[in-house]
């Protein structure tokens, strides 16, 4: 049940996009097309779960013990950069389809705020879910990663499928290409609102 | 002469981050609520940006260029730290609205982006202009942007109250309204440009 | 313009091991000069909580956390309590804290020894700007000198006496929530304060001031 509202709430009421601002600039750069916003999606995915394992335990382990939190950022922004060198080497080695379909976004995620925000928020912010204050426990912060990217996967998608329509219409000059995609970006975000309050 | 007044001029206007380059858009719609907030943003990382410009400048021959890119970010964390613990001790109200955004201007695309196109090529003297003409014109739209969405939002400039409370337009001040806002202003923008070729 | 050093594997290590530990001890540094800035920093704002929702004269305020079962869940609340010089309790400043509508909101509430609320403040939230934000202005005030006993702490709606803020129900719910938890948890462990007063321990009022800032590192992260 828990988990459940940790998913909801990260999908649908704090959606990384919407609500928290994070990861704008893949949102807005690769919403053009909805196959490479599908790419995009599942690269993100993989990567904001697997970085969050990996600064969860990284500031659990060796930071908090050695009283070394204040290098959580450059710790962690090292770490993700790694991280997604190491997964394109594998990817490329293992499963050459798998990395024609996602590599070309691997390494636009390094600098996508999404995943150092989101790696931060779940070390140093306390959560609600269930009830009591808390920070959040490994478990947790995975699912809370997941429903993150998820999050930012489903409205990458949804713009990408207005966006396609957009193009097809004439708008005024001025409002051409990035204007007029922050305009429906702000509609869909009121429309977001409208979860607001339910978890 | 002129040359380096065009370096640092060229971030203001013809090449500002925000309204025509379109980086860094992350912070500019989450932190640019009040005139206030968004000025602290802009200065944060214009600070950030002059002080990672001249130091990559400066190392310039001593990194390898395989490895340059993780060379680059950790200067640009450790200086972002720096302000992180700064703010923190000095500024702490404002520390606390910025929040989450103070550590990720490491992920701003503005200052990796003026490191390894600029910084990375040029002498300590032009690479300090790049980065006060870009974090000032980062900050020059922010500001902007604040001022808007304060002025609908909560009928305010800077925190004076200009209109009565029943003129406020709430959802400025909401994340739709930054979108909104941004978008206006980009086509404003993109508006002049065209008048003037 | 100086030549750039080869990619060969040392000259890579070396330029990210040098750069690593000179950034890493410049980071030490300044933290090291940061640091106490940062805690007086969080100290100061404590004390200006504690001044503005319990504003007595004369007295010492001494650290002190209690523990509660609220609804079946084991709370614990960090608190400041207030002694007069002869040592007679006075009421307490109280943290609480409560998930409003856009996350948690964290608070103090001042009680005075027979449990009258004498002042609300909010520490940090997160709510809607305009709307449930608003809980700091005259919402709040409306607390003030009010006895739980006789004042039920639940919005109108529920059949309280709390009204609420304007389109901010759920903001306005939690608030007397985060305030009825600190009440409930007052009364539960006043009866030990009063008989526990610091002019029957050694060394009444020296002892304050660290234990206040003691309770700030742990106040931060308890689990309330």
């Amino acid at each position: 049940m828990k988990y459940l509202i940790i998913i909801l709430s990260t999908i649908l009421v704090n959606n990384v996009i919407f609500s928290q601002f994070l990861g704008i600039c893949p949102f807005l750069g690769t919403s053009k097309k909805t196959s490479t916003a599908l790419g995009m999606g599942a690269a993100v995915i993989f990567v904001l779960t697997m970085a969050t394992l990996v600064t969860w335990l990284t500031n659990q382990y060796i930071l908090i013990p050695l009283k070394l939190t204040f290098l959580q950022t450059i710790a962690f922004i090292l770490i993700i950069a790694a991280l997604v060198q190491m997964v394109e080497i594998i990817l490329k080695k293992i499963s050459p389809s798998l990395y024609t379909a996602l590599g070309v976004f691997l390494p636009l995620i390094t600098t996508n705020c999404a995943v150092l925000g989101v790696s931060l928020t779940v070390v140093t912010k306390e959560f609600n879910y269930g009830g009591v204050a808390h920070m959040l426990s490994l478990g947790e912060s995975i699912v809370y990663a997941v429903g993150i990217a998820l999050g930012f996967a489903m409205a990458l998608v949804i713009f990408a499928g207005i966006r396609e329509h957009i193009d097809l219409m004439e708008p005024p000059k001025g409002m051409k290409g990035t204007p007029i995609a922050l305009i429906t970006a702000g509609i869909l975000a009121l429309a977001f609102m409208g979860f607001t309050g339910i978890v | 002469m002129s040359n380096n007044l065009q370096t640092f001029t060229k971030g203001l206007i013809k090449e500002n981050p925000i309204l025509v380059l379109l980086l860094g858009c992350c912070p500019t719609l989450a932190t640019t609520t009040s005139a206030i907030n968004g000025m602290s943003m802009g200065l944060a990382t214009t600070f950030v940006l002059v002080l990672s410009n001249i130091f990559i400048s400066l190392l310039k021959g001593f990194i390898p260029d395989k490895v340059r890119i993780p060379c680059f970010i950790v200067v640009i964390a450790s200086f972002v730290t720096v302000v992180q613990l700064v703010m923190q001790a000095y500024v702490p109200d404002i520390y606390e609205t910025l929040g989450l955004f103070i550590p990720l201007i490491v992920v701003n695309c503005i200052v990796l982006g003026r490191a390894e196109a600029f910084a990375s090529k040029n002498p300590v003297f032009p690479s300090l202009l790049d980065g006060l003409g870009m974090g000032l014109g980062f900050t020059l739209a922010l500001t902007l942007l604040g001022c808007i969405r304060e002025f609908l939002g909560s009928g305010s400039i800077f925190g004076l109250t200009i209109l009565p409370e029943t003129a406020n337009i709430l959802v400025f001040i909401l994340p739709p309204g930054a979108f909104i806002c941004l978008g206006f202003v980009i086509a404003i923008v993109n508006k002049l440009k065209k008048e003037n070729h | 313009m100086a030549k750039k050093k080869e990619s060969t594997l040392i000259n890579m290590l070396v330029a990210l091991l040098v750069i690593a530990a000179v950034s890493g001890g410049v980071l030490g540094l300044v933290y090291g000069v940061t640091k106490d800035a940062i805690a007086e920093v969080d100290q100061k704002k404590n004390e200006a909580a504690i001044q503005a929702v319990l504003p007595l004269e004369n007295v010492t305020y001494k650290a002190d956390t209690m523990k509660f079962n609220y609804e079946g869940v084991d709370l614990t609340f960090p608190c400041n309590l207030a002694y007069d010089a002869n040592g007679n309790f006075q009421g307490a400043a109280v943290k609480t804290s409560e998930g409003g509508f856009g996350g948690k909101i964290d608070m103090m509430v001042g009680f005075l020894a027979d449990g009258t609320i004498k002042g609300t403040s909010v520490l940090s939230h997160a709510e809607t700007p305009g709307l449930g934000a608003n809980m700091t202005g005259k919402f709040k005030d409306q607390f003030v000198d009010k006895n739980p006993a006789s004042y039920k702490l639940t919005v109108t709606k529920d059949g309280g006496d709390v009204d609420a803020i304007t389109a901010a129900t759920i903001t306005s719910r939690a608030f007397s929530k985060a305030v009825n938890k600190a009440y409930q948890a007052f009364m539960a462990n006043k009866a030990q304060f009063m008989n526990n007063t610091p002019a029957k321990e050694a060394a009444p009022a020296v002892e304050a001031a660290p234990a206040e800032e003691n309770n700030e590192t742990e106040g931060g992260q308890s689990n309330e």
